[in-house]
């Protein structure tokens, strides 16, 4: 993907001062984000870690524009975000894809919802099945797959729309160790051809240094910016290797002091 | 210490012969724990009718009021070959089960898409779904009464009594399975580029159907019962009133008969029905 030289200058998403009042179902306001500055460039892949409830997510409703600051402002290529942006791109934790709909169906679905020919969406959606290595299961169901074919299958939907934004949140939290250190380097091989950014949510901390150029901590609950974390292990990473890197455990140790106040707060 | 085995030195219990004879066996159990069940099946109808049989002929129970088995099979013969009182037999099956497919058609239908249009709209689902509630409580049936005074003693009073008999329980169905509907999915799907209209035509009506099939089941029983009763307070012909003609002549065998014509017509329904399901979900892992 080409991205012209004046608008790479703008950052991919920027957070303004973000302020967040959540009002729950129950009718009680409180306070899930609290003066959130966040500024993520082109191309360049960030993790937030926090302990739970911090509001990680909500970060992310706030970009795709499901939710809206309270005060603030965020920014998505330059603009506010005003609804759901088509350059966006969004993996769940939990199992997002169609179970009425075979993987290749799966996949096709947002060229198809976008308006594209279905015969182009077929050959496009056959393209992403065997670029994730699911090229004899087109015909399955996703009950028929395993966990992390299922995600598979999420990682091949989200990426044949070509994001320039990828979201995850926590998208691989429901997977075995194995099969997770697998789908990240997965992830990292896909994101490199596309030069899209990526904000990537997760309480793993050790996937949050594997995968990211800088690493964002937040506080407990009000979540707010407790401290940000450049990353400079050299790409392509893979990422069960790079777990033994001294500059890794390094990292890992001093994001893990930060984090255990939090943690204890939570 | 173990030392790695290679498949020629695996006992000779664990061989590719012993192995199939040991599964020979299992199928065999398997069959054999089949025919057992549909033998024992058999022979609870036949002790259970021929009990019935019994006790009638040995007068510990009055045929006249409980009948038996064979008058009641004698019954269902004669009205087959030479008709009943208001018409040939199949003529009687054909108006009833005409009452209640419209019926069912119209209820199921118009549920659907209430349940549908409800489900989807938070202010029109949380002011009606009281009404819905109360107005699932009350006995249906009775409306009958109403319908055969306004709308006559033709078909169109039966189909109004089995529409209101089905339209709730497809309606509240409807109603749930949309409101079910899983919110990451939907998010996925607007997030992929889809518009409220595609969101509802390929999410939330997929996720929906497994509950609207449930109730389809159960209200097809639902309109046969609207359609027997509505010819039972009033008809010129259709089983009901086949009922009420043989309870009016204390014929209890015709009441009996005209029972089972009327469940081999609802297990035939739910046959087509259980094929339509297994084709609709056949995306749907089997059950445990």
């Amino acid at each position: 993907m080409s991205v012209s030289g004046r608008a790479a200058d703008t950052p991919a998403i920027v957070f303004k001062d973000v302020s967040l009042r959540f009002i729950s179902n129950d009718g009680n306001a409180t306070v899930a984000l609290r003066n959130f500055n966040m500024s993520v460039a082109r191309g360049e892949f960030v993790a937030i870690v926090g302990p739970t409830g911090c509001g990680k997510s909500t970060t992310l409703n706030m970009i795709t524009g499901l939710l809206k600051p309270t005060v603030g402002e965020v920014q998505v290529m330059g603009k506010p975000v005003q609804g759901i942006d088509p350059r966006i791109g969004f993996v769940f934790q939990a199992d997002a894809v169609f179970p009425w709909r075979s993987v290749s169906k799966n996949i096709a679905a947002g060229p198809l919802f976008r308006g594209m020919a279905s015969k182009e969406a077929y050959a496009l959606a056959d393209e992403w099945l065997h670029r994730v290595g699911l090229g004899k299961f087109g015909d399955h169901y996703p009950h028929q797959l395993s966990g992390g074919m299922r995600k598979r299958v999420a990682l091949a939907q989200t990426f044949i729309n070509n994001p320039e934004i990828l979201l995850m949140d926590e998208p691989f939290s429901a997977l075995d160790m194995q099969t997770r250190t697998l789908m990240q380097d997965e992830l990292l091989k896909l994101w490199s051809g596309t030069g899209g950014s990526v904000v990537f949510v997760t309480h793993d901390l050790e996937e949050a240094i594997a995968l990211a150029d800088r690493v964002f901590v937040l506080s407990a609950r009000p979540g707010t910016l407790k401290q940000v974390y450049q990353i400079d292990l050299p790409r392509p990473r893979i990422t069960s290797e790079v777990r033994y890197d001294p500059a890794f455990i390094e990292l890992s140790k001093r994001i893990w002091d930060d984090l255990r106040q939090e943690v204890v707060l939570a | 210490m173990t030392a790695f085995v290679s498949p020629a030195l695996l006992p000779a219990i664990l061989s590719d012969e012993a192995l199939a004879r040991e599964s020979e066996f299992a199928q065999k159990r398997i069959r054999q724990r089949r025919t057992l069940i549909i033998s024992l099946r058999v022979l609870v109808l036949i002790v259970v009718l021929g009990g019935w049989e019994l006790a009638a002929r040995s007068k510990w129970i009055d045929p006249f009021f409980y009948s038996m088995p064979s008058m009641i099979w004698n019954q269902i013969v004669e009205w087959a070959r030479d008709g009943t009182s208001q018409g040939s037999l199949w003529r009687q099956v054909a108006v009833t089960l005409e009452e209640t497919v419209i019926g069912f058609l119209i209820g199921s239908i118009a549920g659907v898409i209430c349940g549908i249009l409800l489900g989807r709209n938070k202010l029109l689902s949380d002011v009606f779904s009281l009404y819905i509630q109360i107005a699932n409580s009350i006995p249906r049936v009775v409306l009958g009464s109403i319908f055969v005074i306004a709308l006559g003693l033709g078909m169109a009073s039966k189909v109004a009594l089995a529409v209101v008999m089905v339209f709730f329980v497809v309606f509240g169905n409807a109603f749930q399975g949309v409101r079910e509907a899983d919110k990451y999915m939907i998010a996925n799907a607007q997030i992929l580029g889809a518009s409220p209209r595609q969101v509802t035509m390929s999410v939330v009506i997929p996720s929906a159907m497994s509950w609207i099939l449930a109730s389809l089941h159960v209200s097809f029983g639902f309109a046969l019962v609207g359609a027997v009763v509505g010819e039972f307070l009033g008809a010129k012909e259709g089983i009901g009133l086949l009922i009420s003609t043989a309870q009016g002549a204390f014929n209890a065998s015709g009441v009996f008969a005209a029972m089972i014509v009327l469940a081999v017509v609802a297990l035939l329904a739910d046959f087509l029905l259980t094929s339509l399901e297994k084709r609709l979900l056949k995306w749907r892992p089997a059950a445990f």
